[in-house]
């Protein structure tokens, strides 16, 4: 019953994926790391659309994928249909991510005491974060 | 020295391990040079157990017993406790934690997140109740900040690191992070040997720091099955953000973190927190 679910999720993954790479690559280029702007502006300009993908047929069922999108983002991955035979019913919407900027946390003023991130080694950005943050 | 009011931190960065360890202890009034000595026993704590588990040293327990030089026996018992504690975890994860990489004993996936979890337990011991370790981006948190408010977390966005896409906040709490970016991309699926796809990062938080940085890395190295299983896994909440930007989280994790609105179709880029 396991498999089942593993593999259920596996082909909604693999169909995010395939969306995914379609608009996430246009994203990267106009998004400049100092400013919070451009994410802004396509929130009010674009847009929402619902898009329903084709049913699936599998040998455990249909399986049916719903995505809005605003412009070339996509803001949620919902199934329409997902057999689920053994009561586990694993949340499987997507939201995109949020981005909480700097300006953003401050404006709110969440005081954020530690960071967690797997960048850590790799990028040195939340060793300089949280070496400012031990400065308070 | 100067007096203190009752919340003001006593910091102290230290680099071991190969990368940068955090604490922050908010001591009782007039309990500053306390938590001195006990951040000082900590940090020897953490030295010692770098000297005896690194993989990285020639000369290091962990390093010897690999090379058969050294009989488990002969080491300290510390090494036989966590060398358990591995096996307790591929046994939980399926066989996606595991502490032999590339043919070679290495425990280093447990090794952090349980040297801060002691490390978190010796400060206890020495009266400081409220206190915050991170080591490398496993957090461990006691107590509160100040009387009355929780620890915050902040989680970096895997895609864009310069920005959270979560906060998480609690009083005794355990977070770690596993990701594609963490340490090279050293994570991989132990079953095809590849690296794992799905996931750009997995927040797990729980009670035991030992635990949540083993099932992070566990969960990281499932890609698409990691969902189910943290579902399914009791005393665990996750937080992950696809390759592909997009977010989901198990049922509870709610209760700690900040999540983007969940309205069906209508989703937002704004967490219902700061909304």
């Amino acid at each position: 019953m396991r498999r089942v679910l593993l593999a259920l999720i596996s082909t909604v993954a693999g169909l995010v994926a395939l969306l995914g790479f379609k608009t996430h690559t246009p994203d990267t280029t106009t998004t400049p790391s100092t400013s919070t702007a451009p994410t802004k502006a396509a929130t009010t300009t674009a847009a929402k659309k619902t898009l329903t993908g084709s049913a699936i047929d599998t040998r455990y069922g249909a399986v049916q994928v719903q995505i809005t999108v605003q412009g070339k983002k996509i803001l949620a991955v919902t199934a329409v249909q997902l057999p689920d035979r053994d009561g586990h019913s694993a949340q499987i919407s997507q939201y995109s991510a949020p981005v909480l900027s700097q300006e953003a946390l401050a404006a709110q003023s969440a005081s954020i005491d530690m960071i967690s991130g797997a960048t850590y080694t790799s990028d040195g950005y939340i060793q300089s974060l949280q070496s400012a943050i031990d400065q308070m | 020295m100067t007096s203190a009011p009752a919340t003001t931190p006593v910091r102290h960065v230290e680099p071991v391990m190969g990368t940068v360890f955090s604490f922050d202890v908010r001591p009782a009034p007039g309990q500053d040079e306390q938590a001195r000595a006990a951040i000082g026993d900590a940090v020897e704590w953490l030295h010692w157990v770098d000297a005896t588990f690194s993989t990285y040293r020639a000369d290091s327990q962990i390093s010897r017993l690999d090379r058969g030089e050294l009989r488990i026996e002969a080491c300290d018992p510390r090494v036989a406790e966590v060398l358990e504690l591995c096996e307790v975890e591929y046994s939980a994860s399926g066989g996606y934690f595991s502490s032999v990489i590339g043919g070679r004993l290495d425990p280093s996936g447990l090794v952090k997140g349980w040297s801060i979890e002691q490390a978190s337990q010796l400060l206890r011991s020495h009266g400081c109740t409220n206190h915050a370790i991170n080591g490398g981006g496993d957090v461990r948190t006691v107590g509160e900040p100040s009387p009355g408010a929780l620890w915050q977390i902040g989680v970096t966005h895997p895609l864009q690191p310069d920005a959270l896409t979560t906060v998480i906040s609690g009083s005794d709490l355990a977070v770690a992070t596993s990701g594609t970016a963490e340490r090279g991309g050293h994570i991989r699926d132990p079953f095809t040997g590849q690296p794992p796809v799905g996931q750009a990062s997995i927040t797990v938080v729980g009670a035991d720091l030992t635990r949540v940085d083993c099932v992070a890395t566990a969960a990281f190295a499932m890609g698409p099955g990691a969902q189910s299983w943290l579902e399914r896994l009791a005393g665990f909440e996750a937080y992950a953000v696809t390759e592909a930007g997009l977010a989901w989280w198990t049922s509870g994790f709610p209760r700690y973190g900040t999540v983007p609105a969940a309205t069906s179709g209508d989703a937002t880029e704004t967490p219902a927190h700061y909304g």
